[in-house]
């Protein structure tokens, strides 16, 4: 596997400058790491990486690595790749998003991308609140959980993003958490490689927001929590549901195959093609 | 505007096929090296309420786009009548398709049961839209026949050429009978008169 | 039979999409909306058969910033919308303009605010095309007045997009988008086309935002080896964020610069009897055609009355005012809507000559008769 030196030299960018912006210990550093390993490991050329991502903590990832990066508008990162992946079908699009981002202001984008089954790879950083604005509380916000907009907790219930997409029709959903590292590298392998739109949902912290406001204790602690509540999806087939309450299922959630856009796409232009020929003959 | 300008107005209810006679008059005038533009209303009242067709004919240009004085009015149903017949020349040509317009404004005007008669004779009342069109030509000249015939083979769905070719000369037939009744009637009103 | 003649009677909306075709755009996204659905439903049947790609999206919001993906990945890119729509577009109009991505937003207006008049024609959005989107920013807006004018403005609009790199808007009435003329159209080969400069040095001396002489940077396309950065927020030459307020005056002032080096060329007027007149009537859209009726007439009978047809909104063209103030007593502005222009115009002719508007909000257009009342009752 890559050291972290030659995976620095490789995917960060040299003329950027650093340090980056996120706060110490926050899960999202953890996220991009493991998603360069994972595309180390596939061996994909840099020039053929878009990296799309909408507005937040999360959003702030692509402007350091060296790939062909597009920092979009809040909650827009899915439409902006819709456009740029059906004009460079050939290239892997991976899309970065917030809770937020994702769920809320470009929820409805979200459930569109899935119904099409457009080859994008979307990793949503799930870490239950509004990280850029400080803390507000998101559509993934558990009940009763507090936020600087919810200081007495909130009463909303959260979405289940990976049953949301699932249902969208999304192809691919994959969920693990921001401890689970060798498992989210495998996981968005998996995502890359699988042709149609594909979702992985990562549970991580913030501590200075989220974790903070409801004294889930240091970064190292919300890391230990994580570890808690994960059960693989083949543990959790054979437990009972009330076993599972609390518990987050990880693993490859739902794999399967459906008619691809672009592909799609490509026989509708193919077949307009043939009309107007036979028109013109 | 110069003075061979001609502005035509097709009004009726939505459905009646007016917007796609206008349309096609309007290409006939292009065969006809015309100037033309053609304008319509949009929307809701295209569907099922008073709709209307505006086509003004030049031979040279034409600025504004909708018609202001009316030459030629067709009007195949009451409330169309009603509603856009305020502004036609007093001299202007008055069309009207009796089957729907049971109250005349005008003892001038050429009144045709467009509909039923389109209905007796095809069946149903789809081609009354292109029988209209044969009635305009025959009682306006505005455009040629030929030109008008060019245009409707060129609009209708293909493989209705021929039916629509039908209906439009139905019209043009059922219009001779009619001006020389309408010729007739104005005769024997100058006749009473002396 | 003058069937095989160059003319043909064509729709507005049909020409836009001609237009766009002629220039070579690849690639649509849109949502449907009256009155300019037909644009979406002609490029939907005809991009596949040219190879391009067309798109329906979710709302408008995501119409355009699929053309901002498309155009980043080497498409040339168009949509259209009226007005709900086209404020929906507004926060990624504004990504396009600081972005400096080249693409067109063809604006057919419909009577506003809000769901207003879907159907009825209007001039309401003038201001809107011009300040819609959050922030200081330059912005081309052009406006057609003919149904050839619809097919020659959308050629231009995506040849100024691609090549100042800026969104173009055409912002179309719904008579121009609806009513059919006669036109005859240059074949697509004789039209010109421009396409944005690419970057031609090695990709780790490309810098995305450094600006040539002509002030417009090359634009690479994502996926040709050149692995840069688009952000919406204010960047340094090599696109990444920058808070140094040397770096962000460079970004915005850039922007600018681009347009006032291309003023002349972007900005598009026409004049009609204007040598020895003494009035102006000063029109766009809709209202040149009612103008040039009134014209006829007020000539005929003796009035030293002239035309000066704006094509483009923005920038706005002051010179074309300008050279006239000397010799102008008095300037009509009919517009569809409260005043948008007529403010323009007076703060060019800064209390030269007599301003005054003739303005239409229900859903009808101004007679070429109401304006030459009006132009009789200002000359006296
Ligand atoms: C249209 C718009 N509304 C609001 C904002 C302010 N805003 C910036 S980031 C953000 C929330 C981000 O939360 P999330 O998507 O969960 O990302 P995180 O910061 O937690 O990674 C908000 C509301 C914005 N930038 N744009
Ligand atoms: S606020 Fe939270 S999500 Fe944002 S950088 Fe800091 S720790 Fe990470
Ligand atoms: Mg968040």
């Amino acid at each position: 596997m890559i050291s972290n030196s030659q995976l620095v030299n490789k995917y960060f960018r040299h003329n950027k400058k650093f340090p980056h912006i996120w706060c110490p210990g926050c899960g999202i550093g953890i996220i991009l790491g493991n998603m360069l390993r994972a595309i180390d490991a596939l061996a994909l050329d840099k020039n053929d990486i878009a990296f799309v991502s909408g507005i937040g903590c999360t959003g702030r990832a692509p402007v350091y690595v060296d790939f062909n990066t597009l920092h979009t508008t809040h909650g827009r990162a899915l439409p902006f790749a819709t456009g740029l992946k059906l004009a460079r079908p050939e290239m892997k699009v991976i899309v970065a998003t917030g809770d937020g981002d994702a769920t809320a202001i470009g929820g409805n984008h979200l459930i569109h991308a899935c119904r099409r089954n457009i080859d994008i790879t979307t990793i949503i950083f799930n870490n239950y609140i509004y990280g850029m604005t400080g803390g507000q509380y998101s559509p993934t916000t558990p009940h009763g959980d507090k936020a600087y907009t919810c200081k007495l907790g909130n009463i909303e219930r959260p979405f289940n993003i990976s049953q949301l997409v699932e249902a969208a029709g999304a192809t691919f959903v994959g969920r693990t958490t921001s401890y689970h590292t060798l498992q989210l590298q495998n996981i968005i392998k998996k995502a890359i490689l699988h042709k149609g739109f594909s979702v992985v949902e990562v549970i991580t912290h913030c501590p200075t927001t989220y974790g903070r406001i409801n004294k889930k204790g240091s970064a190292v602690d919300m890391l230990r929590w994580q570890k808690e509540v994960a059960v693989d999806k083949s543990r959790a087939d054979k437990m009972d549901p009330k076993e599972l309450e609390g518990k987050i299922i990880t693993g490859v959630l739902m794999e399967r195959e459906l008619p691809e856009f672009c592909e799609q796409y490509d026989t509708i232009i193919e077949e307009a093609q043939n009309q107007q020929q036979g028109k013109s003959k | 505007m110069s003075q061979t300008t001609t502005e035509i107005r097709l009004a009726g209810s939505g459905g009646q096929g007016l917007i796609t006679a206008g349309i096609i008059l309007a290409e006939a005038a292009i065969f006809d090296n015309k100037n033309v533009v053609q304008s319509q209303s949009y929307g809701p009242e295209a569907r099922g309420g008073a709709s209307r067709a505006e086509i003004i004919i030049a031979d040279g240009p034409i600025f504004f786009p909708k018609a202001t004085w009316v030459d030629i009015f067709l009007a195949m149903s009451q409330k169309a009548c009603d509603q856009y017949s305020f502004d036609i020349k007093n001299e202007g040509i008055f069309i009207v398709d009796t089957t729907y317009v049971k109250q005349i404004p005008t003892s001038s005007a050429v009144a045709i049961p467009i509909s039923s008669a389109t209905r007796e004779k095809f069946g149903k009342e789809l081609f009354s839209n292109i029988v209209a069109l044969g009635v305009i030509c025959e009682v306006c000249k505005v455009v040629s026949a030929k030109a008008l015939k060019a245009a409707i083979s060129n609009r209708v769905p293909a493989g209705t050429e021929k039916i629509n070719l039908e209906a439009f000369a139905f019209g043009q037939k059922l219009a001779k009978e009619a001006l020389k009744n309408h010729n007739g009637a104005e005769n024997e009103a100058i006749e009473a008169d002396t | 039979m003058s069937r095989k003649s160059s003319y043909q009677l064509m729709q507005g909306n049909e020409a836009v999409a001609e237009g766009a075709l002629a220039a070579g755009v690849n690639f649509f996204a849109g949502y449907p909306i009256t009155p300019s659905t037909e644009v979406a439903e002609i490029l939907a049947d005809r991009l596949p058969a040219n190879g391009g790609k067309f798109i329906q999206m979710e709302d408008e919001i995501g119409s355009i910033a699929a053309i901002i993906g498309a155009s980043i990945g080497g498409c040339k890119t168009l949509t259209a919308t009226s007005g709900p729509g086209f404020s929906l577009m507004q926060e990624n109009l504004g990504f396009a303009c600081l972005a400096e991505i080249p693409l067109v937003i063809v604006n057919v207006m419909r009577g506003g605010p809000s769901t207003g008049m879907p159907t009825s024609p209007s001039q309401g959005d003038v201001m809107q095309s011009r300040w819609g989107t959050h922030g200081d920013h330059p912005i081309i807006v052009l406006t057609p007045a003919t149904v050839e004018e619809a097919f020659q403005y959308t050629v231009k609009a995506v040849n100024l997009a691609e090549k100042y790199r800026n969104p173009v808007i055409l912002l179309m009435d719904e008579v121009i988008a609806h009513m059919r003329a006669r036109v005859s159209l240059p074949p697509a080969s004789m039209v010109e086309k421009v396409n944005r400069v690419q970057p031609n040095m090695p990709p780790e001396w490309y810098l995305p935002y450094e600006r040539s002489a002509t002030g417009v940077a090359p634009m690479a396309s994502f996926g040709d080896g050149y692995r840069y950065h688009v952000t919406g927020l204010v960047h340094d030459a090599k696109g990444y964020p920058t808070a140094n307020p040397n770096e962000c005056r460079d970004n915005i002032r850039g922007l600018f610069t681009k347009i006032e080096r291309g003023f002349r060329e972007i900005c598009m007027v026409d004049y009609e009897c204007m040598d020895d007149a003494e009035h102006a009537i000063v029109a766009y859209g809709s209202m040149v055609l009612s103008a040039r009726s009134a014209l006829e007439q007020l000539r005929e009978s003796g009035c030293k009355v002239g035309l000066i047809k704006l094509g483009t909104l923005w920038p706005f063209p002051r010179f074309a005012l300008e050279q006239y103030l000397p010799q102008l007593k008095t300037i009509l502005v009919p517009e569809l809507n409260m005043g948008q222009i007529y403010r323009e115009v007076l703060r060019v002719n800064a209390g030269k000559a007599v301003i005054e508007k003739l303005n239409r909000v229900n859903g009808t257009l101004i007679t070429p008769n109401e304006i030459v009342k009006t132009v009789k009752g200002l000359i006296r």
